[in-house]
């Protein structure tokens, strides 16, 4: 059976990634960099990697990183997920360097472990991990195309495209034109990837490097949402506590403790979800029924969390200046990343044999 | 201290001394029941060896593999889970002396006299009255959801003994016999035409001060222990994937392509998903209670399985189409034991609709929650100060 808990060693990584991001990234900070020239806190990145050395937790010590597991990640990510905060993490240190341990790759592994270079996989965010994704054209030795809805490509120093030959390509992102979108998130920008005749490095065979890198995204993703749905329910509780109205704290109504009281216990239960799709990412055992489960789990939790968070604090939670709605867009558009709910409980229907009619 | 390797000798002892094969069933759990191996972690000379709870699983798992009869656990819920703890925490020697033994092997079986028709949520409201006539308390009430009435020697009861003090302070508890002329056992029928449960009708019930556990007026907190322990049982539990309500409507759905349709093919998956999600959280929590980090957790977990088996229960009502419109069985019958799975679809539904009422409604266990694990403000209360005769009623 999975192990469902957190170690020591755990707890004391979380301490430390939740002190270094009371530092960086505040409220504040976070809203105010969202309009900003570098919607990147590369500040926050730096200490993190160069600092922490959490960029290579995936990669082994052999090959230039930390040797740990998904367990540990999945902490991270916890972390991320309740300061929204706008780093390259799940994309490069995940889902980028999942795609490069599939390949025969090592001094990008090395690279990216390093946290010195910042990788993006040039799959769209929505894509499910099996699903179709678009590919660019590999014509006379060089790239040609355009991808959408790249996550964090503007930070990204190398891009790992899939081409129509079946190749997956690395690109140095100088090479190609990347073109900021306008996102529903505003702390994990996206970004169009134009290829115009790019040279591109062949590092092995995209379908899959894509699925290992999009299963290990999913999976871990679960974490981020858990991370910012236990953010959203505590700050909603704290505040609920100190806001009087008729007299009386709005926490001590039994109707918003109801919902409180319900909402916990779907954090309570993503927390489960979430910890056994990690343990089952680092074991190998039962992992695409745990990523499925925890991915058709978790997104309906998260929006309603920060869905709560939002209309439980009113007024105050209609503004700007206010961070509840960074976790709205962040969790709305976790709902669609790496597959939705239903493209997640569909996988599973095939994985346990509860067929479609 | 008892250890693993001394409770397997003693274990091998008992074995050696009443061997299972040839000894009367009754004899075999008396032995076992004094020489301590009953409930381990119960002071000796009372069926335990004071040693740790959890070594309890040695002596079971050597005596199953002997082949040895067992105590049929089941039979006696309330006593074994309730009763017992609470006599041992509050009952005199006498009282310990005379009840647990019996209690343990099944000779005696116990009920729980603790809801009443206008004491529900509300249970500290109560009105069941004890009145002292020199040595005995002469009892006057109603009582309501007692399972197992009609097979019990012995009841635990809460009576209000003071109705000119606050609700929570008037409270004493008793040992009621069951078998006095002054109870009377109606079966209360469900709306799944069985009777579980029963009414008892106490009329002038003579109960002696010495069945009296704990002080006068303690009784709300001697209460505590019992309900307490209601909950204990559900945290060891170790459930297989699809091993509770989901278990039998995915079966139908993979046994029976006819009856599927994409509506309830998108519902069953969800439910699919939320029983697999609820498992892992029930996991979770016995991880953490073995290692010695109990959490919060338990207090949902029931809320969870209410909804799920309801739901569930539903769509599989739905899923099985004509058949869903028929029923197994509205005969009245007085089952010994309750049977969640083994019948229709139709029963599953109707039974689970319980499960969001017995042993604390959702509605309670959603303020636990909010108060309790999320610090939350309790209720404006208005009965605190007030005497139980003035409440409103």
């Amino acid at each position: 059976m999975t192990d469902l808990l957190y170690s020591e060693e755990e707890e004391a990584l979380r301490a430390a990634v939740r002190d270094l991001l009371a530092d960086h990234c505040d409220a504040p900070g976070v809203i105010a960099r969202t309009e900003s020239d570098t919607p990147h806190d590369l500040a926050a990145w730096k200490a993190l990697t160069d600092g922490m050395g959490l960029a290579g937790l995936l990669v082994p010590e052999d090959k230039g990183g930390q040797g740990a597991t998904h367990r540990e990640v999945a902490v991270v990510l916890e972390e991320l997920g309740r300061a929204v905060a706008p780093v390259p993490y799940l994309t490069s240190a995940v889902v980028a360097t999942e795609a490069l341990l599939a390949c025969d790759a090592d001094d990008l592994l090395a690279e990216l472990a390093s946290g010195r270079r910042i990788g993006a996989l040039a799959v769209a965010l929505n894509v499910a991990p099996g699903g179709a994704y678009k590919v660019v054209r590999h014509e006379d030795g060089s790239l040609h195309g355009e991808l959408t809805a790249i996550a964090d490509a503007q930070a990204a120093d190398v891009l790992l495209v899939p081409a129509d030959d079946g190749g997956l390509y690395a690109v140095d992102a100088d090479a190609a034109t990347v073109t900021p979108q306008v996102t529903f998130d505003l702390t994990r920008p996206l970004a169009t990837v134009t290829l115009d005749g790019v040279p591109g490095r062949l590092l092995g065979d995209a379908e899959a490097a894509v699925h290992r890198a999009l299963r290990a995204g999913a999976g871990l993703l679960a974490s981020e949402q858990f991370g910012l749905a236990e953010w959203t329910l505590t700050e909603t509780v704290r505040y609920l506590k100190e806001r009087k109205q008729f007299n009386r704290p709005v926490g001590g109504f039994q109707a918003l403790k109801h919902r409180l009281a319900q909402l916990w216990l779907e954090v309570v239960n993503l927390r489960a979800a979430a910890r056994n799709a990690a343990d089952a990412l680092a074991t190998g055992v039962d992992t695409d029924v745990a990523v499925a489960v925890a991915q058709a789990y978790a997104a309906s939790v998260a929006v309603h969390a920060a869905e709560e968070a939002l209309q439980l604090h009113a007024g105050i939670g209609m503004t700007w200046e206010h961070p509840v709605h960074l976790y709205l867009k962040r969790a709305k558009s976790d709902s669609i990343a790496y597959g939705t709910a239903g493209a997640h409980r569909a996988r599973l229907a095939e994985l346990v044999d509860l067929q479609t009619p | 201290m008892t250890d693993a390797a001394e409770l397997q000798r003693l274990t091998a002892e008992l074995l050696a001394s009443h061997p299972p094969a040839s000894t009367d069933r009754l004899d075999f759990l008396k032995a076992r029941f004094d020489a301590g191996l009953a409930w381990v972690h119960y002071p000796e000379g009372l069926g335990g060896l004071n040693a740790p709870r959890s070594l309890q699983a040695v002596v079971d798992a050597e005596l199953e593999a002997a082949g040895a009869p067992d105590n049929d656990p089941r039979r006696n819920g309330i006593g074994l889970g309730m009763a017992a703890p609470t006599i041992l925490k509050y009952g005199t020697e006498e009282q310990k002396q005379r009840y647990l033994r019996p209690l343990w092997v099944g000779e005696e079986v116990w009920c729980q006299l603790f809801s009443e028709p206008g004491a529900g949520s509300d249970l500290a409201a109560l009105g069941t009255r004890a009145v002292r006539e020199g040595d005995e308390w002469v009892v006057n009430g109603q009582k309501v959801w007692t399972s197992g009435a009609h097979n019990s020697r012995w009841a635990i009861l809460i009576a209000r003994t003071d109705p000119d003090v606050p609700k929570h302070a008037g409270i004493t508890y008793f040992i009621c016999d069951m078998t006095d002329p002054g109870v009377d056992v109606r079966p209360l029928r469900q709306i799944t035409g069985e009777a579980e449960f029963n009414e008892v009708f106490l009329t002038d019930v003579r109960i002696p001060d010495d069945r009296r556990l704990g002080e006068i007026g303690d009784g709300w907190r001697v209460a505590q222990t019992t309900l307490n322990n209601e909950r204990v049982a559900i945290g060891g539990m170790r459930l297989p994937r699809e091993g509770g309500m989901i278990g039998p409507v995915s079966r139908t759905w993979r046994e029976r392509p006819e009856l599927r349709t994409q509506d309830l093919h998108q519902r069953l998956l969800k439910l699919w998903v939320d029983s697999e999600v609820a498992r892992l959280t029930a996991e979770r929590l016995r991880q953490q209670l073995v290692a010695g980090q109990p959490g919060p957790e338990g207090a949902g977990m029931k809320l969870a399985f209410a909804r799920l088996n309801q739901e569930i229960s539903g769509l599989e009502v739905e899923l099985r189409g004509e058949e869903g419109l028929l029923y197994d069985d509205w005969t009245m019958r007085r089952p010994e034991l309750v049977d969640f799975t083994g019948r229709d679809a139709g029963y599953r539904y109707l039974r689970s609709k319980g499960n969001s009422i017995e042993g604390g409604t959702s509605e309670v266990l959603l303020n636990i929650v909010a108060e309790r694990v999320l610090g939350l403000p309790a209720e404006p209360r208005t009965d605190k100060d007030v005497a139980w005769k003035d409440l409103a009623r």
